[in-house]
């Protein structure tokens, strides 16, 4: 890499890489589209940030930390039905329900986190699995609070900030969403280019060595899975204030696998690649599903394979490998 | 006269023993060619409606069903082990992961599309649907059949792998691939037997599966997490513990239905956590 035969000092290298760069500004900037050129859509758009928001979250334990989790939803599904069940019994003020979701998602996180720290590859794959089956079983036989397969029903958001209201088209939804995004984003951001990020892709590369170097891996794994169960909470919740309702569903394994699915087609590591993978994801399945809705599954599989076989870092791994080449 | 926890013991083996057909060959694949395949029960799901499609289409017997099942499991999987599957050998377990269970959604997808949704019917023949009381408590014959096969599976696998020259082989090519190479054998041909031998095996298990949880297009993932429990729970790549653990989970979960029905399948997670948490390598595992 050119930047790093520049670049001489630790400082310089942290600092070069925070740098904020002309595509990024564009990007955010392109997310304010929707309100000019789509009005129809935005609680599509609104979907897509929250999915964006999500797999940002598993991006910083599977991108970064190399924890590979099919059981991410869990955390999505313990925000959504902690803000749920928080507005059902007579708290529906949306940001105190946003903080309450994260910080339930987050304990239950930071509790599995100490039997995740200490495994590794495919017993670590099965363990997040187990827990997410596990965790979607205990939704279903609570039915007395969940609602079972019904879904969690009687939600209600107050007003946003106590002035904008949750209508039908998305409009305060969408900016919701979105703001809640760009912040969390910037926090990832900052967290991913601190030391502390910098030494959890150490431990991706080798778990082994990294303490070696006064890295504790066990007790950095720990600490990011909790934040990443935190910010899928968070993701959750938007989700049930936006939509005033949670199903099952929303704890199950294919939504943990359409995550994945979202992550690895935008490109992990990157931080926007889940965004990116988020946005193809849900305009592809709201196209798709159009047009005859139950083989919408086929598609996926296709788009998965072709992805592993001809795209191995996803779409931003393609555009810059694209960019590398055109340059002389 | 027995009492009645011997029956709920016999269902539990006898489902143990239908989970077992169902994931040796993942075993196989997972243990020996270290390849995460997701998409096993898709096979298994192949081999399911093959038999039904036979049976109930063009009223083949039973018994002439299975071998058929076996064969055409084993010979599609060669054909994505040739295509796909071959290239991610030694790609991290994220890209096997993706891709199996890319095609696992095709496969679901094709089912349903083939098939339809519905719960395929499935007739056996009066003398499988009988069943004998022993004691006081009746066996099926069904299941008393499934138990057999499955002995003489394991024996069969075992005794493979351990004794004959393709066992040896095998076990040559998946410790030092280089070396075995060196030593003239063909490397790419056996990992692709190996591989058609654990598919076909799935695809066995899934016809023989019908009878007692049913076909559906859902079966490529309902039991994917049986399998996988039951080959990350056994040890990799240990066919006896395979066994072990198919019967421990088999026997707890029906007993788990049987005396605390309101637990549902919460049981047989916690049983997998468990045994995880305490031996990560499996219950066999070696490595």
């Amino acid at each position: 890499m050119a930047l790093a035969e520049k670049v001489t000092s630790p400082r310089l290298f942290v600092q070069a890489q925070t740098r904020w760069r002309p595509a990024e500004i564009v990007f955010w900037l392109a997310t304010l589209l929707p309100y000019v050129l789509f009005p129809n859509y935005l609680s599509l758009a609104s979907q897509i940030a929250i999915a964006g928001l999500f797999a940002l979250s598993l991006d910083l334990i599977l991108g970064y930390a190399g924890i590979v989790s099919l059981g991410h939803a869990a955390f999505f599904g313990v925000g959504a039905y902690t803000a749920g069940l928080l507005s059902k019994y007579g708290w529906g003020e949306p940001l105190t329900g946003l903080a309450a979701a994260a910080l339930a998602a987050g304990i239950v996180g930071y509790a599995t986190s100490f039997v995740i720290c200490r495994f590794r590859h495919l017993a670590l794959i099965m363990l997040t699995l187990g827990f997410g089956l596990l965790l979607a079983e205990l939704a279903n036989t609570l039915g007395w609070l969940t609602g079972g397969m019904d879904g969690l029903q009687g939600i209600h958001t107050w007003k946003l900030l106590g002035i904008f209201r949750f209508d039908l088209y998305g409009r305060a939804a969408y900016a919701y969403a979105l703001a809640v995004l760009f912040v969390l984003f910037l926090f990832a951001r900052r967290l991913i280019h601190s030391p502390f990020g910098l030494s959890l892709r150490g431990i991706r590369e080798n778990f082994v060595r990294m303490p070696a170097i006064g890295a504790p891996s066990r007790a950095h794994i720990r600490a990011i899975y909790t934040i990443a169960a935190a910010l899928a909470g968070i993701a959750g919740a938007l989700l049930a204030q936006t939509t005033e309702t949670v199903s099952l569903d929303s704890l199950g394994f294919e939504r943990s696998a359409e995550v994945v699915v979202m992550l690895v087609l935008g490109g992990t590591g990157r931080l926007y690649g889940g965004l990116v993978g988020a946005i193809v994801y849900m305009i592809a399945r709201d196209q798709f599903s159009g047009i005859v809705p139950q083989y919408w599954y086929f598609w996926i599989g296709i788009l998965l394979v072709a992805v592993v076989m001809f795209l191995p870092n996803g779409i931003l791994g393609g555009l810059a490998k694209l960019s590398r080449w055109s340059r002389p | 006269m027995l009492p009645p926890i011997v029956g709920v013991l016999f269902d539990g083996l006898a489902y143990g023993m239908l989970l077992f057909l169902l994931s040796v060959g993942q075993s196989v694949t997972l243990g020996m060619m270290n390849f995460i395949n997701l998409a096993h029960c898709s096979f298994a799901m192949l081999g399911g409606y093959i038999t039904v499609a036979l049976m109930n289409r063009y009223g083949v017997p039973f018994f002439d069903t299975l071998p058929c099942a076996f064969v055409v499991a084993a010979l599609v999987s060669v054909a994505f082990e040739r295509t796909l599957f071959r290239r991610l050998y030694r790609a991290g377990e994220l890209d096997q992961v993706l891709l199996t269970i890319g095609i696992v959604f095709i496969s679901v997808s094709i089912a349903a599309y083939v098939f339809g949704t519905d719960q395929q019917p499935l007739q056996l023949p009066g003398y499988l649907r009988s069943s004998i009381t022993f004691m006081g408590i009746r066996f099926a014959i069904y299941r008393l059949v499934l138990l057999g096969l499955a002995l003489i599976i394991t024996l069969a696998l075992v005794l493979g792998i351990e004794y004959t020259r393709f066992g040896a082989r095998v076990r040559a090519a998946v410790d030092n691939e280089r070396m075995a190479r060196g030593l003239g054998i063909n490397v790419d041909r056996t990992f692709a037997i190996t591989f058609a031998l654990g598919s076909g095996l799935a695809g066995l298990g899934g016809a023989l599966a019908i009878e007692i949880v049913g076909l559906d297009p859902s079966f490529a993932f309902t039991y994917l997490v049986y399998v996988l429990i039951v080959v990350s729970v056994g040890g990799l790549g240990s066919i006896s513990g395979s066994f072990a653990a198919a019967i421990v989970l088999g026997i707890s979960d029906v007993a788990g239905k049987y005396y605390i029905p309101q637990l549902g399948a919460f049981l047989i997670y916690l049983v997998m956590i468990s045994l995880l948490m305490w031996r990560p390598l499996g219950l066999l595992g070696r490595r």
